[in-house]
This record gives C-alpha cells, sequence and structure tokens, in this order.
C-alpha cells in the first residue's frame, strides 16, 4: 500500500461523505403539517431481504479485499525474504471456473423463469443450477488434493497457504448459498410454488451467485498473475 | 412488497405461543435485546473481577499472592478482549440496538426475527467459547488483547497452545453472530421505519447504532481475516504472520510471516471498533441530554453528519496504534493527520452537546448525571487523545500507562457512562417501574469521582514513563510515589467495583419495589415511549402502526401546551391527556 493509495482512500471517504451530506439536507426540526409529503415509511419499497442479501455483500466484499490485501502485503515480505515460492495453479482450475459459470447461467436462466412464474421450467434450471456448483465444490476438492500431492506443497509457503484459505473461504460462501438453494428446491418441490415469492427469492440466489462467480475470478486472476 | 402494508396485517408472523418461544428461543426484539445485555454484563463482570485482581498485584505487589506473572497476562488479555467486544459491542448494538432501533423507528419487530435470534445465541456460543478458554489445559491466553505474534503463539507466552485457539475460535463465531445481528440493524433502519420517519427525523441514538453497525459489518472482518490466518498458523504450521524465530531454544517451522501484516489487520478493525462503541454512546447521549435538559439537540443534522464523517474516517486512521513499528515517517504523517483531522466533528459533537444544556431547563436525573459525566470524561480522554495522535509525542508515551488512561477514558469509562444513563433512562420503559432514586445518585457519585482518582494519576505514572503491562515494579528509578499512587489508584477501583452492586441491587430491588413508571415518565418525544403498553407487547404498537409528523427533540415549543410534543403528534393535535403522564413530573 503506497502513501498515494492511502490518500485515495481518504478521497473516496470525502466523496462518500460529501454523496451523504446532499442526501441529508432535509431540515427536520421544521414541521411541515403532513408526512406524506416528505416520507412514506420505509426509505425504499425493496423487499428486506433484498436490503439484507446487498448490506451482507458489502460484507463479503469487505472480506475478500482484506484477504486479498494481506495476500498482497504478504506476497511482498515474502519475496523479499524469500520464502513465497510461485507454484503453477492447478489446469483443473480452469474446469472448475467454467463449471461456476456455468452454474451462474443456469441461475439466472432460473431467475428468467421466476420471472415468468413458469414453475416447472424454474425447479429444472434451479437444481441444474445447484448441481453444477455442487460439481465445482468437488472439483475444487480434486484441485487441494492435486496441489497436497504435489512437489511444492508445503504449509510454510504462503502461496500455498493463501491458495487453500482463499479456495476454502470461498468455497464455504457457495456451501452457504447451497443451503438457501436447497430449502428452495426443497419447498419447491414439496409445496405449491405459487405460495412462495419465488421471484424475490431466486432473483436473490441469481445475484449471490454472479457475485461469488465475480469474487472467484478475481481470486482465480489473482493467482495466476502471481 | 410494501412494508407498511405488512406490518398492519391482522397477525404478527411470529406470535409466541409458550413459554420457551416467548422467554428462551424468542424472535421478539426486546427480549433478545435483554438476553444479549445480561449475557454482556454478565461475562462483563468477569472483566472487572479480572480487573480488581489485577490492581491488587499492582497496588499491594507484596501484600496478595492471589497471581503469578503468567496469570497477570492472562487477565489483562481476557479483560481487554471482554470489555471491548463481548461487552461494550454486544451492549451497545445487540442489547441496546435490538431494543431501541424497532422501537424508535416504529417498527413491529426487526425485519428477519429468526436471524436476530440465532444471532444471541450464537454470541451466547461465542462466549461460551471464550470461557472455555478458563479451563483449558494452560488457561486463557496472556498475548494482550491485541494478540500480536508471534508471541501469542509462541511457547512460553501463557495460552499460546490451547488458550490462544479458544479466543480465535470465539471471535470467529462472535463475528458470525454480529453479522447476523448487523444485517438486521441496518435493514430494519432503511427499510422498516414508519410513515413519517425519514432519516432526518430519526433520533440520533438510531443514527449512532447504525452508523457503528456499518463500520462492524465493514471492520470485523479483518478480525475474522487476521483469526482465521492467525489459527492456521498456530494448528498446521502455516507461515501467514509468524516470522522466522527461535523460540524456547528450537527453530519451529515457521519462516517469512509478518507480524507487522497482523497488526495491519488487527487495527484496520481495532479502530473502527473504537467508534463501534463510541457512536452508539454519542447517540444515546445526545438523547439523554436533549431530554433531561428539555431543550431540542443542538444542530442536529451537524450531529447526523458528524456520525457519518467520523465513521468515514475512523476507516484511515488505524496505524496510529502502529507509531512504534518503525513504519515508514511518512505513513507516521499520514496517520497523525487524519487522526487530528477526525477530532473536527467529535469536538463538534462536543460543542452541540454543551450547547443542548445551554439555557435548557435541566433536570438532573440519574441519566442527566450519567450524561453529564460522560461529558466530562469523554472531553479528557479526547484531549489526550491529541497528545497520542501525535507521533513525537506518542513515541515516549507508547506504551505507558498514559495510553492506559487515555483509552480507558475514552472508550472504557465513557461509553459505561452512557451505558448506565441509558439503563436508567430505558428502564422504565423495559420494565415499567422507576429505579431507585437515590441509590441511582449514590452510584452516579462514587462511580464518577471514583474513576477519575483511579485514571487521573495514571496519566501522571504515564509520564513519568511506568510501563504497562508489568505484573510488578521491583528495582527501579522511579519514585517512590509511583508505587504510593498505584496503591491509591488500586483503592479506587476497588470501591468504584463495589459500587457496581449498587447498580445491579437498584435494577432487581426496582424490578419489584420500584414506583410504577407510567408510560412516558421522562415525558420523551421519541416513539418508544409512545407505545400503547409499557412495557411494549409482543408487535409494539397494537394493531396501528404509529404516523410520524416531526423530528425526536420538540422539546419546550414556544406556545405548546406541554414542555415536549411526541414525534407522533400531528401538528393539528394539542398533547393528549396521559402522555405526560409518570412517575416524573
Amino acid at each position: 500500500m503506497t502513501l498515494a493509495g492511502a490518500y485515495a482512500a481518504v478521497g473516496s471517504g470525502v466523496v462518500l461523505w460529501g454523496f451523504l451530506v446532499s442526501r441529508l439536507r432535509a431540515r427536520s426540526w421544521q414541521t411541515k403539517g403532513a408526512t406524506g409529503a416528505v416520507h412514506e415509511g420505509g426509505d425504499t419499497t425493496l423487499p428486506a431481504a433484498r436490503i439484507g442479501l446487498w448490506t451482507f455483500l458489502g460484507v463479503i466484499t469487505s472480506l475478500f479485499a482484506l484477504f486479498i490485501a494481506a495476500y498482497h502485503m504478504r506476497m511482498m515480505d515474502g519475496m523479499q525474504h524469500g520464502d513465497w515460492i510461485h507454484f503453477p495453479v492447478p489446469k483443473l482450475l480452469w474446469v472448475n471456473t467454467a463449471v461456476l459459470m456455468l452454474a451462474s447461467v443456469a441461475m439466472q436462466w432460473a431467475r428468467g423463469a421466476a420471472e415468468r412464474e413458469a414453475l416447472e421450467a424454474l425447479l429444472g434450471r434451479l437444481v441444474l443450477g445447484g448441481v453444477l456448483t455442487g460439481a465445482f465444490l468437488v472439483g475444487q476438492l480434486l484441485a487441494w488434493r492435486e496441489v497436497r500431492d504435489s512437489a511444492f506443497f508445503s504449509p510454510a509457503n504462503p502461496a500455498i497457504a493463501f491458495f487453500y484459505v482463499l479456495t476454502a473461504v470461498h468455497g464455504l460462501h457457495l456451501l452457504g448459498g447451497l443451503a438457501v438453494w436447497a430449502r428452495t428446491v426443497g419447498r419447491l418441490t414439496i409445496r405449491d410454488g405459487r405460495a412462495l415469492d419465488v421471484r424475490l427469492i431466486v432473483g436473490l440466489c441469481a445475484v449471490y451467485w454472479h457475485y461469488l462467480l465475480v469474487v472467484w475470478l478475481v481470486l482465480f486472476c489473482l493467482m495466476l498473475s502471481t | 412488497m410494501d412494508y407498511v402494508a405488512l406490518a398492519d396485517r391482522d397477525h404478527v408472523l411470529h406470535d409466541p405461543q409458550t413459554f420457551i418461544t416467548k422467554y428462551i428461543w424468542s424472535q421478539d426484539h426486546k427480549v433478545i435485546a435483554i438476553q444479549y445485555a445480561l449475557t454482556a454484563i454478565a461475562i462483563g463482570l468477569v472483566a472487572l473481577v479480572l480487573s480488581l485482581v489485577m490492581r491488587l498485584q499492582l497496588g499491594f505487589p507484596h501484600s496478595f499472592s492471589l497471581i503469578a506473572p503468567g496469570d497477570y497476562l492472562q487477565a489483562i488479555t481476557m479483560h481487554g478482549m471482554i470489555m471491548v467486544v463481548y461487552l461494550l459491542t454486544a451492549l451497545f448494538l445487540g442489547g441496546f440496538g435490538n431494543y431501541l432501533i424497532p422501537l424508535m423507528c416504529g417498527a413491529r419487530d426487526m425485519v428477519f426475527p429468526y436471524l436476530n435470534m440465532l444471532s444471541y445465541w450464537i454470541y451466547l456460543l461465542a462466549v461460551l467459547v471464550l470461557v472455555a478458554g478458563f479451563f483449558v489445559p494452560g488457561g486463557p491466553t496472556g498475548a494482550g488483547w491485541t494478540l500480536y505474534p508471534p508471541q501469542a503463539i509462541s511457547a512460553g507466552t501463557p495460552g499460546a497452545s490451547w488458550g490462544i485457539i479458544c479466543m480465535l475460535v470465539s471471535l470467529g463465531i462472535f463475528i458470525i453472530a454480529f453479522t447476523m445481528g448487523g444485517l438486521n440493524y441496518v435493514t430494519t433502519v432503511l427499510q422498516a421505519r414508519c410513515r413519517g420517519m425519514t432519516l432526518m427525523r430519526m433520533p440520533l441514538s438510531v443514527w449512532g447504532i447504525f452508523t457503528a453497525t456499518i463500520l462492524g459489518l465493514l471492520a470485523f472482518p479483518a478480525l475474522l481475516v487476521s483469526a482465521v490466518m492467525m489459527t492456521l498458523d498456530a494448528v498446521v504450521g502455516t507461515s501467514f504472520f509468524m516470522p522466522a524465530v527461535v523460540s524456547m531454544g528450537r527453530a519451529p517451522t515457521h519462516a517469512g510471516g509478518s507480524p507487522l501484516l497482523f497488526q495491519h489487520l488487527f487495527w484496520f478493525f481495532g479502530h473502527p471498533e473504537v467508534y463501534i462503541v463510541a457512536l452508539p454512546a454519542f447517540g444515546i447521549v445526545s438523547d439523554l441530554l436533549s431530554t433531561h435538559a428539555r431543550r431540542h439537540i443542538f444542530g442536529y443534522r451537524m450531529m447526523v453528519w458528524a456520525i457519518l464523517a467520523i465513521g468515514c474516517l475512523s476507516f484511515v486512521v488505524w496505524a496510529h496504534h502502529m507509531y512504534v513499528s518503525g513504519m515508514n515517517p511518512y505513513f507516521g504523517f499520514f496517520f497523525a493527520t487524519t487522526t487530528l483531522i477526525i477530532a473536527v466533528p467529535t469536538a463538534l459533537k462536543v460543542y452541540n452537546w454543551v450547547l443542548t444544556l445551554w439555557r435548557g431547563d435541566i433536570h438532573l436525573t440519574v441519566p442527566m448525571l450519567f450524561a453529564i459525566g460522560f461529558i466530562f470524561t469523554f472531553i479528557h480522554g479526547g484531549l489526550t487523545g491529541l497528545f497520542l495522535g501525535n507521533v513525537t509525542v506518542d513515541v515516549p508515551l507508547s506504551a505507558t500507562y498514559f495510553v492506559v488512561a487515555h483509552f480507558h477514558m475514552v472508550m472504557g469509562v465513557s461509553p459505561i457512562l452512557v451505558v448506565f444513563g441509558a439503563v436508567y433512562h430505558w428502564y422504565p420503559k423495559m420494565t415499567g417501574r422507576m429505579t431507585n432514586d437515590t441509590l441511582g445518585r449514590i452510584h452516579f457519585w462514587i462511580t464518577f469521582l471514583g474513576v477519575y482518582s483511579i485514571y487521573l494519576p495514571m496519566h501522571y505514572l504515564g509520564i513519568l514513563g511506568v510501563p504497562r503491562r508489568y505484573f510488578a515494579y521491583t528495582t527501579t528509578d522511579f519514585p517512590a510515589s509511583v508505587q504510593q499512587l498505584n496503591a491509591a489508584i488500586t483503592v479506587a477501583a476497588l470501591i468504584v467495583g463495589a459500587a457496581q452492586l449498587i447498580l445491579l441491587f437498584n435494577l432487581v430491588w426496582s424490578l419489584f419495589k420500584g414506583t410504577p413508571a407510567g408510560s412516558n415518565p421522562w415525558r420523551a418525544t421519541t416513539l418508544e415511549w409512545q407505545t400503547p403498553d409499557t412495557p411494549p407487547k409482543h408487535g409494539n404498537w397494537g394493531p396501528k402502526l404509529p404516523v410520524v409528523y416531526r423530528w425526536a427533540y420538540d422539546y419546550s415549543v414556544p406556545g405548546a401546551a406541554e414542555d415536549f410534543i411526541p414525534q407522533n403528534v400531528a401538528p393539528s393535535e394539542s398533547v393528549p391527556a396521559g402522555y405526560s403522564h409518570g412517575a416524573v413530573g
């Protein structure tokens, strides 16, 4: 991290603050005599689950950004001390990446079916998305085994350690998504899908999957480029 | 889906039917708040006892043999971590956040009640894992609350085998619990406010808790990252933080790890953590001062902006905790600058609190005493922060008692005074009964004068150069007054510690014998005092949600029949009879 980066962070904070200030200019001490002119309840009519998900994505962003910052700082240190030893990223990760992309596409496809309330098509596409995600996770485990069996494997090598940590943390987030996915599929299977707000649930699942795909692409590029 | 329509449905979504669902596995935000508060206070008492044991050792090193040097380090570590994370963070956000957000925003509950319930039980699990550290082989970690590597996981440090693992696992669990709760607080504030409750009509308590929650959601991941990586260093022999060292005559397998990386991660969490504790206190104290001075908060809009500005800036000051880590001097300059900049919005808040009191109709109630006490201690702690924010002053004072005095005044004593004030203020709403006024005043004066007796001399010790974290000072060149002061501080600490029993007794006694409070004993404007029932029942508002017509600070409005106008009173209405009903006139 450079000093310029630090000042950029302050600058961003000031811009954000300016934005907030511009939004928060109401002279609330002046009672205007009516509520409706200013506000009709919650600040937004967005469903709570959607706001909750986006807030959670903010938390995930912070988590992975900090992991990436730690990766970068440790790599700089390690290259200076000579304990950061590059290793060839398993080729299998390319296949896994493609599978996760397909999973994301399937989720988007399911989202389209949910929008049209085509429940039969929805179930099939959701199952496809979940199965592909499961395949991705199995592929990641196989990649773990490949690295463990390679000549480069050593816990003391931070490049190897970061490979395991980053893939594990990303995989855990996908597992969390799969838990919601399983609950949704279960409810769609045993109950009338029309009783569920499938548009919302599947839409949020799709957003989560796309987001974790982007996170994975960033992590994969990071590991490939260093 | 429109929230208001959902909230006004005839039935509530999770109506508790049995004792278990009502009081144990409850999804009611008020019950969860009290569960959080009681758990936090219980573990906080453990930390209080640890501090008294440490004080006995420091004040009378030759009279007591309660603890060995290793135990002292363990006590200091557990005291710090419990007070900062498991007491203050949990109490302000899990306790007051849970209780106040839905009530002050005019909502029936948190938007994700089940997640809210899980948040508490996972928090309890985190506390239990932390406490388990006392019973594992080697005891809890003695690495200091900052858990710096390499000593945190090196042989020779107390608790370096099991204790540190308990601590790291517990922190990880706590962060999961906090995230669940935090998502609730943020979403509820953004989405579930009642009609008319604009962002700029929210009481400052909600603003403080809301902003602190966002800070927590963004900052706690840094602690999680460092906890995960340090656990791996300790358990599987990775070298994220562990450098190549010779430990106890042996060279472990670690090589090249960066302890500085840990410090950056830790303080990227650690400094916002100060504001995670302070911002709710700022918000709550604003409401206490305004209510009990019968005067609108001075500069409301400025207060909101100051909270947001402090929140933003709190992410770019972390390395002022690392001036002595050998950092690039330009970094020191940068972080000193940001640290001094953050004093500007903070000072604005202090001026506004004082100006709120100016020409107010001040009622020296117990909550007001604590709120005014907070202004004193916070100004005191804040001013010493300006000393330590400057690199050249910080370097000689680093790791001395001056630092201990500073951070205890600013983020220990000050927020705790607000907690006490808030407990006295909202206890009538939570229980329907007033606390005993005389006991409350005795509790305040002993605590307020006592904390000054403890921490004022510590500044002097620090300026003399007395280092912190030492079990005993044997042959030193310090004047004899150092030990005499240490003994006096210990006596004061014991008195202050014992005085907290007055509070506990008052809370329990008042539950059964307290004067009935009525619905709005402080004649306050905010929504939580306008509930149809006291304590509020499940769902808070009866059949219809309130509608808000004004900000939260319409006190002593010229021409009004009463000296307060609740937020849900329309401009065309007068204050209905019964709003001013209560035990305190």
